[in-house]
This record gives C-alpha cells, sequence and structure tokens, in this order.
C-alpha cells in the first residue's frame, strides 16, 4: 500500500526521463502506472465488505503521526475512479498535449498530483491526510497554471491556490480540533464516536472550520467562482480535475466523517442549503454560458453542489444516491470534458455558438458524446437515470420544499445543458471552423469511448454495481450497512413522473435557450458583483496593504531600521516590567564598595562619554581602549581571571585591526543637524536607562536556581579540570563552542572573500 | 556594586547606541564596539559579582568548593563572546571598508540602494 | 598608518627575534594548562596570534607568512576538524557527540598525565582563533601592502 502511494511520487520524479525514452508514445507507456494501481484496487474489492482493512507505518512516532491507510468502500471507490479516470487521461495527454515543449514537466505533475489524491482517499491519519490535501492544492495550482506564459492561467492557478489553501488553513484548525475531541488522529477510531464528538462544546465551531475547508476545496457556493477559472488549465487537466479528483476532495471528506459529524441539525441545515443553492447558481450559470469548457465547469458546480446537499439529508436513501450520483457523473464529466478538448483540437473552436454539424466529420466522437450527455440529461437506460431518481426520491422524502423545488428546476435546466453539449454541435447546420474538422486519434477517443460505455452498461446492470462497488462506499459513509438497492426500474411513481417532467422542462428549455439567455441578461450583473469581485478586492488590498508597510518599515536608512527595532525593544521591556511593578524592587546598594572602584568604574564611563564625543579617529580608538582595559580590569576584580586575559589580548587585537582599516577611512564629518542629534541622544539614553533599570531588577530578582552549582560541583569529578570555565567551554558546552568556532571560521572567511574581491576589482 | 556597575552599563549602551545612529560609517565601528562591551558587562554583572572567588579549584583539594564562588557559566559565555565580538567586528569593519570603496562616501545614507 | 616596508627600529627587532619564540611557547603553555589554570584555547590562540601580530610589525606579510608553515586558511580548516573529530571519537564508543573520554599516561620526568578528548577539543578552539585572528590582519595588511 505504502508502495503503490510513495511510488506514484517516484514515477512523477521519473516522468520526464521517461518521456524521453518514449517519445511520442509516453501518454501509453506512463498510463501502464495508474492501470496497474487499477487492478491492484480492484484486487481488493472482493474483501471490502468485510470491513475496512487498515495498514499503518511509522512516520513522526514522537508526536503520534502515523503514515496510516485504510480501505473501505468508500476509499476504494475514490481510489478505482482516479486510478481508472487518470489511465485515460494520461494516454489523453500524451496525445493532447503532442507539439507542446513541456510535456515531460506535465506528466510529473499530473502523476504527483494523482498520487497526493489517491494519498488523500485512502489516508487513515488526519495529519497525513491534510499534508495530501495540501499537495493536491498545489501540484493542481502547477496544472492550472500549466501555461505559464499566459497571465490568464497564471492568475486563475493562483486564484484556486489562495482559496483552497485558505480553506485548508482553516481545515487543519479543524482536523485538530477533531482530533482532541475524539481522542485520536486515526479515522478508523474517530469514526466510532459521532456521539461524543456531536455532544461536545466545540461542536459548532470545527464543523465551521472542517466545512470551509471542504467547502472551498470543492467549490461550493460562494466559493464556486474558481472553479470555472481553473478552465485555463489544459483540458486533459480539467478533465480529470471536475471528474474524479481535486473538487471530489472536499465530497470525499464531507462523506468520510459523516459519520463522526453529520446526522446533526445543523450539518442537515447547513449542507442542505448550501448544496442546493450551489447546485441551482452552478446550473444557471451553466446554462448562461456559451464556451463548451465553462458549461462544463459550471455543470460540474452543480453536482458538487448536489452531492453536498444529499451528504447533508443523510438518510440512507440519500448517501445512496450521493454515492450513484458520484460515480455517475465522474464517468459522464471525464468522457465530455475529453469530449471538449477533441472539438478544440479537431476544429479549433471553443464555443458553442460556433460549432455545428460536426457528426459528418467525427460520427465516432458525435455517438460518444450524446451517451455520454444522456448519462448527464437522466435518460432511460443510462446510470445516471439511477442516480436521478434516488437523488428525487430522497429529496421527495426528507428535504425541505424549497430544496424540492431548486432540485427539480436544476435537473430540469441540467437536461437543457446536456442537450447543448450532446446535440448542438453535432448535429444541424454545419459551421465554419478554423480547422477541418476530422476524426480524433484512439488515443484522444479511448477516454470517452470507454466512459461512456461504462455509463450505459452500469445503468443496464445497476444491481450488479450496487452489490460489488457502492454497496460497500454507501455502508462506509452511513457508519452502518446499508444497502443501496440500486435498480433501473423502480416501477411508475412520483420520481419518474418527475423524471419526465423536469425532461420535457428541459427540451423546452433547450428549444427556447436563445429567448432564455435574453431574459437573464439581467444576472449577468449580479454575477459581476458576486463573490470573485470579492476576492479581487481582498487581493488589492493586500496588495496595497504590504506595500505601504514595507514603505514605512524598509525606508533604506540604517539609522530609522535601528530606530523602530530601539524602540519595539524598549516598549517590550517595560511593558513586562510594568505588569510585574508590584513584585520589583530596585537592587540599589552601595555600601562596601572600595575607592578605586569608584575610580574604575568613573574611568569607564568617561571613556565611554569621551569615544562618543570624539571629533577624531585616533581620540575615539583611544577611547575605546581605554574603555576596553578598564573592561578587563573589572573582569579581573570581580574573579573572573580569564576573562581578564582574554579582554586585554582581544583589546590588542582590536587596535590593531582599527589601525589598519579605520585610517584609510575618511576624518569625521558633522553630517546631522542638531535637533537630530538631540533625539538620537534621547533615544540612547532611554535605551540606556533602561537596560540599568533592567539589571538592577534582575539582581534583585531569581526566578529559578542557577545551573552553575552543577557546573561547580560537577568539575572535578567529571571534567577533571579545575578551572571551572574552561571545563564548561571544552566538555560541559563543548557542543556550543564548537557553534562558536565555526562563527569565528565564517567571519574570517567571509573577510577573506571580500578582500579578495577588491584585490579582483584592482587588476581589471 | 552592581548598582554602580549598572550605571556604568547604562552609559556604555547609551554610547554605543548614539554612535550607531550617527551617519558616518567610522562611528558606527566605533559604536559596535562599545555596544560588544556593554552587552558583555551586563551578562557579568546580572550573573552577580564576587570578589576574590573565582571558579578555580584549587590545587590538592579534589573535592568541590566550599563557600561562595564565581558564577562560572556566565564568565564561559563571556569569553567566547568577546572572541566572536572580536571576529564580527573584523567582520564588519572590512565590509564598511569594502561599501567605502565603492561607494566613495562616508555616508550611511549614500548606501541604502541595494544595488551598490 | 603605513607600515613601513623595511623595519628601521633596532629595538623592536630585536625584541621581537627574542620575544617570539617565548610567545609562542608562552601560548602552547597556557593552552595546555588551561585545564586546571586559567589559560586554554581561546586565551592561548590569542597570544600566538598576537606574537605573529607583533612580528607583522617588524617584518613583511611575507615573512609572517612563512613564519607558519601552514597557511591561515588551512589552519581554519584543521582546528574545525581536529574539534569535530574529538567529538566524533566519543560515536565510536557509543556515547554522545561530544562526550569527554580520559585516558591516563605515564610520561618519563612529568609522571602521570591525563589527557583526554577536551584537550583534543581545546587544540581545535586553539587552531580556530589563531587562523582567524591571522586571516583577518594578514589579509588586511596584504591590502595595505599592495
Amino acid at each position: 500500500m505504502l508502495y503503490a502511494l510513495l511510488g506514484g511520487f517516484g514515477v512523477a520524479a521519473l516522468a520526464p526521463w521517461l518521456h524521453q525514452l518514449f517519445g511520442r508514445h509516453s501518454g501509453w507507456a506512463l498510463a501502464l502506472w495508474p492501470a496497474t494501481l487499477f487492478i491492484y484496487f480492484a484486487s481488493m474489492l472482493s474483501g471490502v465488505n468485510d470491513g475496512p482493512v487498515l495498514v499503518s507505518h511509522d512516520w513522526i512516532p514522537s508526536l503520534g503521526i502515523q503514515l496510516s491507510f485504510m480501505v473501505d468502500g468508500l476509499s476504494l471507490l475514490f481510489a478505482l475512479l482516479i486510478s481508472g479516470i487518470g489511465v485515460f487521461i494520461v494516454a489523453y495527454a500524451g496525445r493532447y498535449l503532442e507539439q507542446h515543449q513541456d510535456v515531460g514537466r506535465f506528466y510529473a505533475i499530473l502523476l504527483a498530483f494523482m498520487a497526493s489524491m489517491l494519498g488523500l482517499v485512502l489516508s487513515d491519519n488526519l495529519i497525513s491526510l491534510f499534508v495530501f490535501w495540501e499537495l493536491t492544492s498545489i501540484t493542481s495550482y502547477l496544472l492550472i497554471g500549466f501555461n505559464h506564459e499566459d497571465a490568464a492561467a497564471r492568475r486563475s492557478a493562483l486564484q484556486g491556490l489562495f482559496v483552497t489553501v485558505g480553506g485548508g488553513l482553516a481545515l487543519m484548525t479543524g482536523l485538530i480540533m477533531l482530533a482532541m475531541v475524539g481522542g485520536s488522529y486515526e479515522l478508523s477510531t474517530l469514526l466510532g464516536q459521532g456521539d461524543v464528538i456531536r455532544e461536545h462544546a466545540w461542536y459548532a465551531p470545527m464543523l465551521a472550520l472542517i466545512l470551509l475547508g471542504a467547502f472551498t476545496k470543492s467549490a461550493q457556493f460562494p466559493f464556486h467562482f474558481w472553479l470555472p477559472n481553473a478552465m485555463a488549465a489544459p483540458t486533459p487537466v480539467s478533465a480529470y480535475l471536475h471528474s474524479a479528483t481535486m473538487v471530489k476532495a472536499g465530497i470525499y471528506l464531507l462523506a468520510r466523517l459523516n459519520p463522526a459529524l453529520g446526522g446533526s441539525q445543523l450539518w442537515l441545515t447547513v449542507l442542505g442549503s448550501v448544496g442546493a443553492i450551489t447546485l441551482f447558481i452552478g446550473i444557471w450559470l451553466a446554462l448562461r454560458s456559451t464556451g463548451i469548457k465553462k458549461v462544463l465547469a459550471y455543470s460540474t458546480v452543480m453536482a458538487l453542489g448536489t452531492l453536498t446537499m444529499l451528504i447533508g439529508l443523510g438518510t440512507d436513501i440519500a448517501l445512496s444516491a450521493a454515492m450513484a450520483f458520484l460515480l455517475a457523473h465522474s464517468l459522464y464529466k471525464g468522457a465530455l470534458f475529453m469530449i471538449a478538448g477533441i472539438i478544440d483540437h479537431g476544429t479549433g473552436s471553443k464555443d458553442l455558438r460556433d460549432t455545428g454539424g460536426l457528426f459528418r466529420a467525427m460520427p465516432v466522437t458525435a455517438v460518444t458524446a450524446s451517451v455520454a450527455a444522456l448519462s448527464l440529461a437522466g435518460v432511460l437506460p443510462m446510470f445516471g437515470f439511477v442516480a436521478k431518481e434516488l437523488l428525487f426520491e430522497s429529496v421527495l422524502s426528507s428535504a425541505a420544499s424549497w430544496i424540492t423545488l431548486l432540485v427539480v428546476a436544476g435537473t430540469a435546466m441540467t437536461v437543457a445543458v446536456a442537450a447543448l453539449i450532446g446535440i448542438l454541435p453535432w448535429y444541424g447546420k454545419t459551421a465554419v471552423t478554423k480547422r477541418t474538422p476530422h476524426e480524433a486519434p484512439p488515443a484522444l477517443l479511448a477516454g470517452p469511448i470507454v466512459l461512456a460505455t461504462l455509463g450505459l452498461l452500469f445503468g443496464l446492470f445497476a444491481p450488479l454495481v450496487d452489490e460489488r462497488l457502492l454497496g460497500a462506499a454507501v455502508s462506509a459513509v452511513a457508519g452502518n450497512s446499508v444497502t443501496p438497492n440500486l435498480a433501473l426500474w423502480h416501477g411508475i411513481n412520483v420520481a419518474l413522473g418527475l423524471s419526465a417532467l423536469t425532461l420535457a422542462l428541459g427540451l423546452c428549455l433547450y428549444f427556447c435557450r436563445d429567448q432564455f439567455r435574453h431574459y437573464t441578461r439581467f444576472t449577468d450583473t449580479l454575477a459581476k458583483a458576486g463573490p470573485e469581485r470579492g476576492y479581487d478586492a481582498s487581493i488589492s488590498w493586500l496588495v496595497k496593504i504590504s506595500a505601504w508597510q514595507t514603505r514605512f518599515f524598509q525606508s533604506g536608512y540604517l539609522r530609522y531600521y535601528l530606530l523602530i527595532i530601539l524602540l519595539t525593544f524598549m516598549a517590550l521591556v517595560w511593558t513586562v516590567m510594568l505588569i510585574h511593578w508590584p513584585a520589583l524592587s530596585m537592587g540599589i546598594d552601595l555600601r562596601g564598595i572600595q575607592l578605586h572602584e569608584y575610580a574604575l568604574v568613573f574611568v569607564l564611563v568617561a571613556a565611554a562619554l569621551a569615544a562618543a564625543r570624539s571629533e577624531s579617529r585616533l581620540g575615539a580608538v583611544a577611547s575605546l581602549g581605554a574603555v576596553g582595559f578598564t573592561v578587563a580590569l573589572l573582569y579581573v576584580m570581580f574573579s573572573a581571571p580569564d576573562l581578564g586575559i582574554t579582554q586585554v589580548l582581544v583589546e590588542t587585537l582590536t587596535v590593531i585591526l582599527l589601525v589598519l582599516v579605520l585610517f584609510r577611512l575618511p576624518g569625521f564629518l558633522r553630517l546631522t543637524s542638531t535637533a537630530l542629534r538631540l533625539r538620537d541622544a534621547m533615544v540612547a539614553s532611554a535605551v540606556g536607562i533602561t537596560m540599568t533599570c533592567l539589571l538592577l531588577f534582575a539582581a534583585d530578582a531569581r526566578l529559578y536556581d542557577s545551573i552553575s552549582h552543577w557546573h561547580v560541583a560537577q568539575s572535578m569529578p567529571g571534567g577533571y579540570g579545575r578551572n571551572i570555565v574552561n571545563v564548561i567551554l571544552v566538555d560541559f558546552r563543548a557542543l556550543d563552542t564548537l557553534g562558536e568556532i565555526f562563527v569565528l571560521a565564517l567571519a574570517a572567511t567571509g573577510v577573506l572573500a571580500m578582500i579578495r574581491l577588491r584585490a579582483e576589482d584592482k587588476s581589471k | 556594586m552592581s548598582t554602580l556597575l549598572a550605571t556604568a552599563v547604562g552609559v556604555l549602551y547609551a554610547t554605543a547606541i548614539y554612535l550607531i545612529l550617527r551617519r558616518s560609517i567610522v562611528k558606527l565601528v566605533i559604536g559596535l564596539v562599545l555596544l560588544s562591551n556593554a552587552a558583555n558587562l551586563l551578562i557579568f554583572t546580572s550573573s552577580g559579582l564576587t570578589r576574590y572567588a573565582p571558579p578555580l579549584i584549587p590545587e590538592g583539594s579534589d573535592t568541590v568548593l566550599n563557600g561562595i564562588v564565581a558564577d562560572p557559566l556566565a564568565q564561559a559565555l563571556i569569553l567566547t563572546a568577546i572572541v566572536i565580538g572580536f571576529g564580527v567586528l573584523a567582520f564588519a569593519v572590512v565590509l564598511i571598508h569594502r561599501a567605502y570603496e565603492v561607494v566613495k562616501a562616508d555616508d550611511m545614507d549614500q548606501m541604502k540602494d541595494t544595488d551598490t | 598608518m603605513n607600515m613601513p616596508k623595511q623595519p628601521d627600529s633596532l629595538i623592536l627587532r630585536v625584541t621581537g627575534h627574542f620575544l617570539l619564540p617565548l610567545l609562542i611557547m608562552f601560548s602552547l603553555f597556557l593552552l595546555l594548562r588551561g585545564h586546571n589554570e586559567p589559560g586554554g584555547g581561546f586565551i592561548g590562540g590569542l597570544v600566538a596570534s598576537a606574537a605573529i601580530a607583533l612580528h607583522l610589525f617588524f617584518t613583511d606579510v611575507q615573512s609572517a607568512r612563512r613564519l607558519i608553515w601552514l597557511d591561515p586558511r588551512d589552519l581554519l580548516g584543521w582546528g574545525l576538524s581536529i574539534a569535530i573529530a574529538s567529538g566524533v571519537i566519543a560515536m565510536f564508543s557509543g556515547l554522545p557527540f561530544l562526550s569527554a573520554l580520559w585516558t591516563e599516561l605515564t610520561v618519563p620526568m612529568f609522571g602521570m598525565l591525563k589527557i583526554g578528548t577536551p584537550l583534543m577539543f581545546d587544540i581545535g578552539v586553539y587552531l580556530v582563533v589563531i587562523g582567524t585572528v591571522l586571516n583577518i590582519l594578514l589579509s588586511l595588511a596584504e591590502a595595505e601592502e599592495a
């Protein structure tokens, strides 16, 4: 299992090289990897009805994070879709991007995305789930922005990234709260703790955070805007993102957590209403669009809304409907997107209005498209019909009436959208296209044909699908054993009546589409003021604020940086000191000071002031020397002979250094006005007073025992040395010293490099 | 005594800060030396001052020191800090010298562009 | 300050030649006794570098470079390597990096001597300090002469 997942990243890393090796057949060659995975996952199908399979590896044992995987009906359904559709996407991409120069890079990202997606649906640990979740965000960012020379593609990619990663941040918090409430990071444990989790005080905020993550990823209203923009990606990516992966990740998360979080009134209300609204807005915008990929993208928004709503309803039949709908949607949407790519590839047109009568030129594509569109419309023998019947039944039995109304209207409009895709480009008057239309090559057609045919076969053999595939998935979502009872024919009932009604309404809408567009123009203005506007505004504000704060903090003048740092430092120190004010006492004590000590400190202070006020370099350096040697004397007087010796030696060397360099710089100049000098003097005095106060307080307050006693006690028995300072340096804290001599060596190397640079400059 | 030294540390800090706030790069260097001394003396004073009791165990007595002894840990820290202070000072001095050769001005304000 | 190429101070030259070996020996003495008395790698290294800096004042850079048969850059490398090696030795005995190991040697004339990896570490420090100071001073002086 681990190899199946991590191997994907390995293959991704090798992909550019494999592409070189196989040349134009690399698509098929690389498709072997998802094909192998598909067979591997398919072999697990028979065992999955017996309960989840758990595999676990230690990852970060100290944090209790494991790389553990769980295979149950739900994750297996997703894994099969991801790897299965992946086969055709990779093969399709090989042909579709044949002319593109960066195909190797494309394969690498696509396969890495596939591996992340599989990791996401198979993870049992919340942390690894989250890591894979973010990996899908990042790789999909790279995929959407694949044509990075196109500004629109970059913008869309960044938009997708901001929205999904922003949601991801919320999700992480939510998942950590979930783990704290449920007492485990393992999903398999958490799923059995639904009652504890729902009763907990954190339930509402936790749910809000997790839903924010799922909704942004799955493009639910009001975050639906990024998905259609993601159409900037190459067509195989759109087909993959929309059918089986990326956007379904949010749905997967909702379905996965349903046993732990679902079933409450809050869950029902939020998911039901957000889902229904998304459904309606999605299909409305789809019907108003004319670009083929745009229409399909908005219909994906509709499907995602439907799925969210069904999971929110949470009844057995709603969950069955959700899983059936998910399967049906993955099949037809994958096929339709690839067909959109074929139209683009074969005719050069991306707009529905520019196409027509293509049946004559590309009959196989046309028939495939019609079959897939029938499934989208939910017409009788297709699997889409089965899913739609279940959708109607579940909505009729448990949803609020306004939701039912939205669903019925949405379904009728879906029929019209299906007709737009399945009829408009293929039949009727032949449109003039940029390129002469021709039938697509097998690599492009394989995916659509297989997926569309599966949509038909699954419909015809619905009970078999139920038993082998969906039963386990629905049980996993529900948290207990459920038999979905999929069947093509449920007898004559209300749902069938609604099906017929929506079909008729949809076809009417299709034929009156121009009038519909004309009379609904007003919604365009509404859409312009929509959430995307908010996104744009917040991004531009972000840029403005960061530009302002950069101008403010990054002035380029050293003294302003210093002033900001010093003022911040003083503010922080005084805040803490004032908070603890009552407990503090100044340890002022002038007893027992001898005369020579007074004299020494007087010399020190006088020398420091002289250094600051000196008008000549020699005077300043001499004053510095006086400061240094006085400090050395102080060290010696207060029992630090080692420090005294070191200080004297370093002081000597410092003077030599300054003599070598400083006197080759120009003399002192008076560069600032008296007012500025006064300001700096005030800041400097404030810092000095702060440090003095800090020291006086510190002298009187010892919060913790010193660890020096240990060093003193252990020096002889443990370190075999009588000079405790040296024992600390070379034995007790030798690692610190090692770091310090590395710093010294670095400083020397830096000096050497700078002087070398200068020598080279001069020799030029 | 620590009261007296605390005052001295304050003066050292004040002069150091005043100097590094100047536009003249030579004054910046002198300020850095003072700052390094101020910081060392700060640590030294805050660890407590002890007269005539260096952290040395007299020869012959293989056992633990009795009575008060100056804090050896602070001394070890300061010892390396003094030497590192020298290394950093050398680096800063050469860097400033190099910058001066390029900009040809003893003025920090003329070094604010990233490409000089 | 311009350093004269030809030293003209007889006193400085004579005392310099006389002092240099003494100072180097003193620095080694400080290094070796550092574990028990004031001294150690840092102080010993500083004394040695100060001695060579003194030499720099009455001769030129070339002769100062000849004086130390190693390039100061190599001193840095050797010092760091010796310090790290002294830590690695402990790892062969299954102890953590930089654990101190001691052994007793009987040397004629000195009697019993305790030597251990901390001494080796201190020698590394000694070399790095000399390397750092000399690298900086010599390359600056070289730039001066050029």
